[in-house]
């Protein structure tokens, strides 16, 4: 079933089990329950990129060792291993949550859409989740115990879990948006979707773009994770033969990927065309359709209620050739969609536009350091190593406010054009349940928070194993960045006196490989 | 096969899985603040530290499962049971953030704390699972339209709140007997010394909560007239506590650990027999029950979800048996310890 039969489907909804009246009774159970899953999957959407992005350089650091036996990449593949660990071991605390809530706070939504759902949900805990968690075992715990080759091998499996977890995931999160496959069955006053074509269903249209733009972002981050991690080192002279090796090969793919983003990008906005007009016009704040081209908003704050987007710079006609290809052929607006099906539109509007103005940063910068890697002097620029340093949240807002674009714009739906998120609501849980469980949430994830950048700085400031290494001292890597940004400024070239007075530094000589003694063992 | 009764027994199979596997890591927190000093206490963590979270799949895996082949249990009890299952989710966080975060400063009251908060969290889930149990058991406040019509505090009945404290001793038990197996020396002797209290206090509630079953909760036993084969499962799971002793006695460690898991699989078991066909029994009218049949996805998914466990499952139960063949012995530490 594609979506020609949707207006039908959209007809049938009052049997769907809530009747529009009850609605404004539970705007406050419906704002909460979003608002907790919104915070719950963006705190768990942290972690699932990165793992995905630092398994496919985990398993090239290993099959390099596997050829070479140089024990430099086996080092490096140990270093990253840690550091996937730590946001693995997030990631899995984290996505029970995620696993639990759809029952917990969505149960008319499970009832709705299980028969379709669920079926990829169970695939990715038989498929993904046992590959991945019983693998990482032996990857962050099994380097003496079993030989280099089964290690490799329990690497490539964990890799492959990280994507497979993403394929059926976002499989599931596709049929939301763009359902198929499906016909809906009504029991005894409840209606339901269920499954009449499984493929038809797993490739619905937007499964394969939407799949491929996450896969992208994820390793646009892990790139820049990779690339602000080593240039960090640069510029402390510590580990430079790893750090150097690392933010090259991470240069090259981030570059690329930033690119593919922008192209296979532009390719899924056309398909929303078809699939999700409201989503399209809300997300380029198009109001109304006009004959002739479509302009484009560059930037601008949409105004819903005036249907005006303001302080706006509208480039003419290059909607239409972004969706159409042509310069005269109007886009639809959201005159043409009935006002109860807007999605919101400021916010779909800015979370676009700032994700594809971070996405042209990304391939700014690395285009920029491209030309200085080729001659020869990037790890002289202290300026730009810096905004390497700290361009870091940009990657992981710019996949959040990716999610949040398809999310958002896809309401007031939670099955695209079948179920509207009001009406998935649980009907046993009352505002107050669902006010402290946000509480609580709120208080064990910034807890968790707290442990991530802990950990995470722990690893960083620990290093790379170095073949002579000696104990020192260090204060926080973090805390350095923060140091040097309130004491000298960002983009300077001195180096901090007070940020880590107990921390020895006698810097060794510039591109040499050996590092200085300022590396410290652990436990 | 009947694809609903099929259904109906995978999830009793990732039940069981998930009872037996995480069963002894919860244990070993459950007992963690019995030994003192901090290096015991860091055995006993990394005695769990490569596979906990593998273990937790299970956990995972079962909710997606039932989700997708009985959406209508998944709703009404993930819904019904809101407030416990988030106190369990917090728990369950906790509990893993404490082994990641103990091992990062050598400060004592840093350490006190972590381990303390090791021990509850593991406590208190085994603990809500029980009660979850429990309240099977019994049946639940469901309505016609499939919804849970109680309140939180409905779900706090001594029948549920005796099998949590059950669910605590028996795997404080499990835990103990692979410890056991884990440790060596003065800490594995002095183990060896848990394990019969444990198992002491396993048997006063495991006799105290079969009497209490039969006595109070007919639905547990419905299904013994129709299928007396189950007896022979009764029978094999007596034989099973019996040989707890019996293997501690005879030094076998390994025997013990297995007649427990044993006995937490008879006791899966019979909750499933209790329940069957049912998944959910309503405690207002028998006829709005949840069962395998009225609450199940259509024919089509059950089929495709059979294919999809007929390929998945043999090589999660390879990858697993070759992760814990891989990580079997002794408690050794190393840089990658906690």
């Amino acid at each position: 079933m594609r979506l020609c039969d949707v207006d039908c489907v959209i007809d049938c909804r009052p049997v769907c089990g809530n009747n529009s009246n009850h609605r404004n009774m539970d705007l406050d159970l419906l704002t909460l329950s979003r608002l907790q899953f919104a915070f719950t999957i963006m705190f768990h959407y942290i972690f699932p990129p990165l793992t995905i992005g630092l398994g496919g350089l985990m398993v090239s650091l290993e099959a390099l060792y596997l050829k070479t036996k140089d024990p430099g990449y086996e080092r490096a593949a140990k270093f990253w291993t840690k550091i996937f660990a730590v946001n693995f071991a997030m990631g899995v605390a984290t996505g029970i949550v995620m696993e639990f809530q759809f029952g917990t706070n969505w149960a008319s939504y499970s009832r709705f859409v299980g028969d379709v759902f669920g079926s990829a949900l169970a695939a990715e805990g038989i498929f993904a989740f046992f590959l991945e968690s019983g693998f990482l075992a032996v990857l962050v715990f099994g380097w003496d115990r079993v030989s280099p080759k089964t290690h490799f091998f329990a690497t490539c499996m964990v890799a492959l879990g990280a994507v497979f977890s993403a394929v059926w995931i976002i499989v599931a999160n596709s049929w939301q948006q763009t359902p198929a496959g499906f016909h809906i069955v009504t029991e005894g006053g409840f209606a339901r979707a269920e499954v009449t074509n499984f493929w038809e269903m797993v490739f619905n249209p937007s499964s394969i773009p939407r799949l491929l733009h996450s896969l992208i972002g994820a390793y646009i981050l892990a790139a820049f994770f990779v690339m602000s991690i080593s240039a960090f080192y640069i510029l402390r002279n510590r580990h430079l033969d790893f750090a150097k090796k690392s933010f090259t090969s991470a240069l090259v793919l981030g570059a690329i990927m930033s690119l593919l983003a922008l192209i296979q990008g532009d390719l899924q906005a056309r398909q929303l065309k078809d699939t999700q007009p409201a989503k399209l016009a809300a997300m380029e704040a198009h109001f109304k359709t006009t004959p002739g081209g479509t302009g484009l908003y560059a930037f601008g704050f949409p105004d819903e209620n005036e249907e005006t987007v303001k302080y706006g710079l509208k480039l003419p006609n290059m909607l239409s050739f972004l969706v159409h290809g042509n310069f005269h052929q109007p886009v639809n607006g959201l005159d043409k969609i009935p006002r109860s099906d807007w999605p919101p539109v400021a916010m779909t509007f800015q979370a676009f536009h700032l994700m594809v103005g971070m996405g042209m940063l990304f391939i700014a910068i690395t285009l920029l350091a491209l030309i200085y890697r080729l001659r020869g002097t990037l790890f002289q620029k202290r300026w730009l190593m810096w905004a390497f340093v700290l361009i870091i949240p940009l990657p992981y807002l710019a996949n959040q406010l990716g999610w949040v674009t398809a999310e958002v714009g896809r309401q007031p739906w939670i099955v695209y054009g079948l179920l509207r998120t009001s009406d998935g609501l649980s009907k046993a849980v009352s505002a107050s349940q669902t006010l402290s469980s946000i509480i609580l949430f709120g208080i064990i994830y910034f807890l968790l928070f707290l442990v991530w950048i802990y950990v995470l700085n722990d690893k960083i400031q620990h290093g790379p194993e170095e073949p002579h290494t000696a104990a020192a001292t260090s204060a926080g890597a973090l805390a350095d960045i923060a140091g040097m940004r309130a004491g000298t400024g960002a983009g300077s070239l001195t180096m901090p006196g007070d940020a880590s007075s107990d921390r020895v530094k006698p810097p060794s000589g510039p591109g040499r490989g050996e590092d200085g003694p300022n590396s410290r063992q652990g436990h | 096969m009947d694809l609903n009764l099929f259904w109906f027994v995978m999830l009793g199979i990732l039940l069981t899985g998930y009872a037996i596997l995480d069963g002894f890591d919860l244990g070993v927190g459950i007992l963690h603040l019995f030994v003192r000093k901090d290096e015991e206490r860091r055995v006993f963590m990394n005695s769990i530290g490569p596979i906990w979270d593998g273990n937790e799949v299970w956990l995972v895996t079962f909710g997606g499962a039932m989700f997708a082949a009985f959406p209508d249990v998944y709703a009404t009890v993930f819904s019904g049971f809101y407030t416990p299952f988030m106190v369990l989710l917090f728990a369950l966080i906790f509990r893993a953030v404490s082994m990641e975060f103990r091992s990062k400063r050598e400060n004592r009251q840093w350490r006190s704390f972590w381990d303390f908060s090791f021990f509850a969290g593991s406590t208190l889930a085994t603990f809500l699972f029980g009660v979850a149990v429990g309240n099977a058991m019994i049946g639940m406040p469901i309505g016609p339209d499939k919804e849970f019509q109680g309140a939180t505090l409905d779900l706090v009945k001594p029948y549920p709140v005796l099998i949590g404290c059950f669910a605590v001793v028996t795997f404080a038990m499990h835990g103990a007997l692979y410890l056991y197996l884990k440790t060596e020396g003065a800490l594995q002797e002095r183990i060896h010394g848990w394990m019969w209290r444990t198992f002491g206090i396993f048997l006063v509630f495991y006799l105290f909560t079969t009497i209490y079953t039969l006595a109070e909760v007919p639905l547990a036993t419905r299904n013994f007239d129709r299928h007396p084969w189950v007896w022979v499962v009764v029978a094999l799971n007596i034989l099973a506590v019996a040989n707890i002793p019996r293997a501690i006695y005879r030094r076998s460690p390994l025997y013990a650990f297995f007649s427990s898991c044993a006995t937490i699989a008879a006791l899966t078991f019979f909750f499933g027999v209790a329940l069957f066909p049912e998944l959910v029994h309503s405690s207002l009218n028998p006829e709005w029950s949840l069962t395998a049949h009225n609450a199940a996805s259509s024919q089509k998914t059950l089929a495709i979800m059979r294919n999809i466990a007929f390929i998945g499952v043999p090589f999660v139960l390879l990858y697993t048996a070759a992760v814990l063949w891989v990580f079997r012995g002794k408690v050794k530490m190393n840089q990658f310890s906690y």
